[in-house]
Order: C-alpha cells, then structure tokens, then sequence
C-alpha cells in the first residue's frame, strides 16, 4: 500500500494513476477489496455451511414433505400411471384392465417391507383422505394373491362393499401422484368432496384454522400485556441512577436466565388449586374451600406463564431505546404549558416506538411458535398451533399434514421476522 | 426517580401508585422464581405449603427431594460404603445420569457454537462484509423459526442420515440453536473495536493468527464467554429438539423435568428448579461481571 502510494507520481500519459508494477491503481483498489471482502465472507463460511446442513436443508425437506407424498407411486406404481388415462365422468369404475393392474401392485407390494412402500403407507394414505378405508387396502392384499386369472373387478369388489364405492376410485386417482396438496388442504380444514371439489370440512371436524386464529389471538394477547407491563419498569429504569437501574435489570435477567421448565413448575406451584394463590385466596374468604378458582391447564395458565416468560424480551429492548431519550425533552415539553399526559403522548412516546416495535415482534415472534408451556399447563383451550404439529409428528404419525401445518406457520414467522429486519434491524439485538 | 419540590398533590399520589405498580411487576417477575425454593425443602409430597411450614416448624421441612436427586434408579439406595453408594447413584440414578448427559452435550455443543459463531461475527462485523444483512439474519434464524419446526425438520433429516437418537444429532441441534446468542453477543463486544488495533499489529509484523491471538482474542473475549454462557444455558434448557431427537439414552435434565412433571409429579421437580435456579445466578452474575469487563477494556465507561 504504501509503496503504491508513493510511486502515484509516475502516472502514465492517459491520465490513469499507475502504481509501481505498472497495473492501474484503480484496479489495484479493487483487488485489494474483492481480496478483504473475500476474507469477511470466508470468516463467516464455516458456520453458514453448518447452518445449511444441519437447519436450512432440514427445514427445506420439511417444506417439500407437505407437498410430497410417494407412497401411492411407489406401492401401486402401475396403477398410478395407468389410472391418469380413467375418465371418471365417462365410467363410474375404472375398466377391468386397470383393476387387474391394481391387484397386480397389490399382490407385489404384499411382499415389500421396506418402509414406506408397504401396503399398510398405501393403506394409511387413503385413509386420510376417506376414513375408515385402511382395513380394506389391507384385506385385499392378504387375499388377491389367491384370485382367478379372469373378472378381477368382480372379484375385488366381492371382498367388501366400500371397493364399490365410485368415490374411492376417484380418490385414488387424484392421490396417485408424487406431489399433492391435499395435506394443505386439509391444513386449512378443507376436503375434498365426491366430484374432486375443495370444499370446507364439517364443523366439528374444523379444528386447524380456529387454531391458528386462536394461536395467533392468544399471542397478540401476550405481546399486549408484555407491554403493558414492560412500559413502566423500563421507564422506571432508564431514569434511576445506573447503580439502582443495575440492581432492578437483575430482577429482569434473572428469570431470563433460568430455566423455561423451571419457571413452568413455578407457576403449576402457584396457580393450581391447591396453589399459593389459591391457597391464600381462600385463607382471605374471597373464595369458599369448595370453589377454587381453575387458573391453571386452561388458557389463563397459558396467558399468565409465557407473559411471564417473554416479559425479558419486551423490557430489554425497551429499556435499551428508553435509555436513550434525555430527560430534558419532558421538561421543555412541561415548561411550554403541556400538561404530563399531553407531553408524554406527544413528545415521550413517539421517542420509544423503536423499543416498541422491536419488543412487540421479537415477543410475538416468539409466542406464536410455543410449544413446551401450552403443553404443560394449557390443558385443552390453551394449546397452540405448535402442540397440534407435534401431536401430528408424535402421535398420529400424520407427518405430512404436521410439514404442511408446519410450513404455514414457518410462512407466518418468516414473514413477521421480514417485519423485524425491515423496522428494527437484526443487528440491534442484544441481551443485557 | 424523584419529584420535583413543586409537584402538586395529586402528581404525588399519581407518583406513589405509579411506584407501587412497579414494584408489583418486579415481583411478578421474581417471585415465582423464589417461591420454590422454600417448597422443595417440603417434607411433604405436595406442591404447596403446608401449616407446619408456615408455622416455620422444623419438622415440616427436610432434604429428602435434594436426597431423591441422587437416590431415585438406584439400585440400593441404602448401600452402607460410600464408594459403592456413589458408583451406584452415578451410573443408576436418573436424574444424575440426566444431569452427566445433559452437562456432556452442553458442554460440546457450546465449544462448537462458541468457535464457529466467534468466527462469523468476526466475518460480520468487517465493513467489507458482501450481502451482510442477509446472512446475519439466516445465522440468527434459528432463534427465531418455531423449534417445533426446526426439531421436526431436523427429526427427518437427522432420521435418514442415521444420527437421530445418538448424541451427535442431538449436538448438532443444540449448536445450531445456540449459535445466534454467540454472534449476537460477540458481535455487540466488536461495535465500536477499533480497527486500527489490527493494523498496527499488522504494521509490526504480526500475521493473521498472531494479530487474533494477541490483540483480537484478549478484547473480545469477554463477549466470548458471554456467548459460550448463553449457548451453555440454551442447551441446558432446550427441550424441544431433546423431545424430538434424543432416546433414553440422551435423557436431559429437562427431558427428564418434562416427565416429572407430566407423569409422576413430585417436589423433586422443585429441588432440581431450586439447584437450576442457583446456577443460573451463578452465570448470570458471571456474564453481568464480563459486560462491565468488557465496557472497561473498550474504554466505555458507565456514567
């Protein structure tokens, strides 16, 4: 560089300043910042290709398993091809060749162990799609391999009446391809009628969208009274002198830094009905021994312990914007003649909304993806969407209905964490 | 917080009720904490306080949940020489066992987040840094998507590449969760480091490794160990990916409280939150002495 510099003198006659060995100096600069540039990229390569291996590809196979179910193609491979060419407004049954194409795969898959290729995933798949139907996929396999070489149809349909269904033929022609969207539309409590139309479920059977609606209420919710309650403290702390503030920023730490469980279990002691509260509520006579009030297991429960958990989230970003605004601006406001309320709405709040809105997204970010407190202490209207995916994963085994609910949520946070970049900027996140 | 002399008496009132509001807020925030304390010394099984514990009667308290940490699985609890009680308590006893498992993963996955985020947040932090926003925003992503769907998502992947239910998948996870909290906290150590530290060390001689050893490295690593704390305590705490990942084998602490708490639930719960809860003091009162370290070495000084 500084040899560069000192042989700037000796510029060519077209008027572009050359260094020593005679390249450009301009292209010198360039190098030398593709070069430094190249090395910030290179620092931060490790963890980006951890990151991608171990999260994004992970998340981005989750994304393609909602749309993505091969087990119709892969145990009756025939058959899903050849069933593309059925009309199904022409004829109420496939033709006799294509169910001996069936029954073939069927006879074959018997035998296949290996997963995902099995009768029993044809058997599940469908059932999804029309309930009760697995016993009979599972039946029939046992029995076709002993069927005569002629009126297959006749044969198949002889085994139980529901083959007779024309509905179900339709069915299995629009689930026999690699890539569907039926696990989005049953996502978003939608089904399929007898003619292939999407139409809405039954009430009773609608429990996704209410859901989310409800996931997405009880967040708001949360995010409210998280500011509520942080908006005080975190004024009351940015004006104490730093020792005390110090002191206080203890009290908000401390339960930062312990563990999500551990605060949980503190709240089942204090709410249950044999709680703290509770306990004192009836020693005061506000409540008679018999009738405790139920605040726990319940959406209250829910409310009060991911409030509790998420109040750091607000107050640290608040605090930190707080911090910032001098008193003085209160004062001035004061000696013009504004009244407290006046000037606090006019000069002081405005001065805060950065620390607003990054609190209110960062903890409703965080709230609509929870899942461990709803699940110990929302017992049946607290649970949120995150507890019906990993029902879905954990018991019900319906893992692609769990990616499509999954991914629509992951749509939802994304687009919020969008928000956040686009108004606060993920550089000002800080702890403490 | 005082009031100016010429504050009328309704500001006053105001004023007071406005403290009192506060302080209800701090103790919201503190008291559940505290309050398990004096439950897990309960010597009854229950959840709640009983008359004698108010009444502050000695009997009423005792240690037997602290005991049940380490007797609960034995083999034979009441085993007379110590040595033997204590191989038996360390490879029998649930929660010890979850205790080991938990403190081998945190401490493996922290080594790996702490090196691989404080790399990063180096890369970040240079000026020169192509397209940063962008990356910063997917190294931070995994605090922010839902860990219901990064554990499902992981659950697939880790499945078919044959590391779920070993400890290495359930490492990887918590790595990749932990490291947001380093790059955020290292990169908050490296705002305002002057850059012409690194030059100078330059300038003398220095080449790449020793100029980090000897002049990045000493000033940043106050906000090191901060992130390497946070990443340690993520994964002490993380349960989602456990519940996901892991098999008995794995057990965790939480994994194990997650259990408790939904099967046989017992104030040894409360005896484990009680020594979890000291522990975080611990390293909370340790990364609140490395911030003010850190302030200090960067010449930032609290007015």
């Amino acid at each position: 560089m500084v040899a560069s510099a000192s042989s700037i003198e000796s510029s060519s006659t077209s008027g572009v300043i050359v260094a020593e060995d005679g390249i450009p100096l301009k292209a010198k600069l360039a190098r030398t910042t593709r070069r430094t540039r190249l090395r910030a990229l290179l620092l931060t390569m490790p963890l980006l290709l951890f990151l991608v291996i171990t999260f994004v590809i992970p998340i981005g196979q989750m994304l393609l398993r909602s749309v993505n179910h091969t087990a119709v193609v892969n145990v009756v491979p025939n058959f899903a091809v050849a069933i593309q060419d059925w009309d199904e407004n022409d004829s109420e049954y496939p033709s006799e060749e294509l169910i001996k194409i069936f029954v073939q795969d069927l006879a074959r898959a018997r035998k296949v162990r290996e997963v995902g290729k099995t009768v029993g995933n044809l058997a599940v798949r469908v059932n999804y799609e029309i309930p009760g139907t697995a016993s009979i996929f599972k039946s029939a396999a046992r029995k076709v391999g002993k069927f005569e070489d002629e009126n297959y149809r006749e044969q198949l349909f002889a085994l139980h009446k529901k083959w007779q269904n024309p509905n179900l033929w339709r069915t299995l022609k629009r689930i026999s391809h690699a890539y569907t969207p039926s696990f989005y539309v049953a996502a978003i409590d939608r089904q399929y009628d007898e003619q292939g139309n999407i139409v809405k479920k039954p009430e009773k059977l609608s429990i996704y969208v209410d859901i989310f609606l409800r996931t997405l209420w009880l967040s708001a919710v949360i995010t409210g009274i998280c500011l509520l309650l942080a908006f005080p403290i975190s004024f009351l702390m940015s004006v104490l002198p730093l020792k005390t503030s110090n002191l206080l920023m203890i009290m908000v730490l401390l339960p930062f830094w312990t563990s999500l469980l551990v605060r949980t279990t503190a709240w089942i002691a204090i709410l249950q009905s044999q709680g703290v509260i509770n306990n004192i509520l009836v020693w005061l006579g506000v409540f008679g021994d018999e009738s405790r009030p139920q605040m726990i297991y319940n959406q209250t429960g829910t409310i009060i312990t991911m409030v509790h958990i998420l109040l750091p989230f607000m107050v640290l970003p608040l605090f930190s914007v707080m911090k910032t605004i001098p008193p003085s601006y209160m004062r001035a406001a004061r000696s013009m003649g504004g009244s407290w309320l006046y000037s606090f709405y006019r000069i002081y709040l405005p001065q805060t909304v950065p620390g607003i809105a990054a609190g209110t997204l960062l903890v409703f970010i965080l709230a609509i993806g929870y899942y461990i407190t709803p699940a110990i202490v929302g017992g049946q209207d607290g649970l949120l969407i995150s507890n019906l995916i990993a029902g879905h994963m954990q018991q019900s085994l319906n893992w692609s209905l769990a990616a499509a609910l999954g991914s629509i949520l992951l749509v939802i946070v994304l687009f919020l964490y969008w928000l956040y970049n686009k108004f606060v900027g993920v550089d000002n996140l800080k702890f403490g | 917080m005082s009031l100016p002399a010429y504050a009328t008496i309704p500001e006053r009132i105001l004023h007071t009720l406005y403290l009192i509001v506060c302080g209800l807020i701090f103790l919201f925030l503190i008291l559940p904490i505290l309050i398990i304390m004096p439950l897990s010394f309960n010597v009854e099984p229950y959840f709640s306080f009983t008359e004698g514990m108010l009444r502050l009667d000695s009997d009423s308290y005792s240690l037997r949940w602290y005991k049940d940490i380490f007797t609960n699985g034995m083999a034979n609890p009441d085993e007379p020489v110590f040595s033997k009680w204590f191989a038996d308590s360390w490879n029998n006893s649930q929660w010890v066992r979850a205790t080991r498992n938990s403190f081998f993963i945190a401490i493996c996955s922290t080594i790996i987040a702490t090196a691989l985020g404080t790399l990063a947040a180096l890369g970040l932090s240079q000026s020169e840094m192509p397209a940063r926003s962008l990356i910063t925003s997917l190294l931070i992503s995994p605090m922010i998507v839902p860990l219901v769907i990064t554990a499902t998502g992981m659950f697939f992947f880790y499945s078919a590449a044959g590391i779920a239910k070993t400890y290495l998948g359930v490492i990887l996870a918590h790595v990749t969760l932990g490291v947001p909290f380093v790059i955020i906290t290292v990169t908050a150590t490296l705002v305002g480091f002057d850059r012409s530290l690194i030059r100078a060390a330059n300038n003398l001689g220095a080449n790449g490794w020793t100029t980090f050893r000897r002049i990045i490295m000493p000033l940043i690593a106050p906000g090191m160990i901060s992130g390497a704390l946070f990443a340690f305590v993520t994964s002490l705490d993380e349960l989602v990916a456990v519940l996901f990942l892991a098999d008995v084998e794995q057990r965790t602490i939480p994994r194990q409280m997650w259990s408790g708490i939904r099967e046989q639930i017992s104030p040894t719960i409360l005896a484990v939150a009680t020594i979890l809860v000291c522990l975080s003091i611990v390293l909370l009162t340790t990364v609140e002495l490395l911030r003010r370290r850190s302030e200090r070495l960067r010449g930032i000084t609290p007015a």
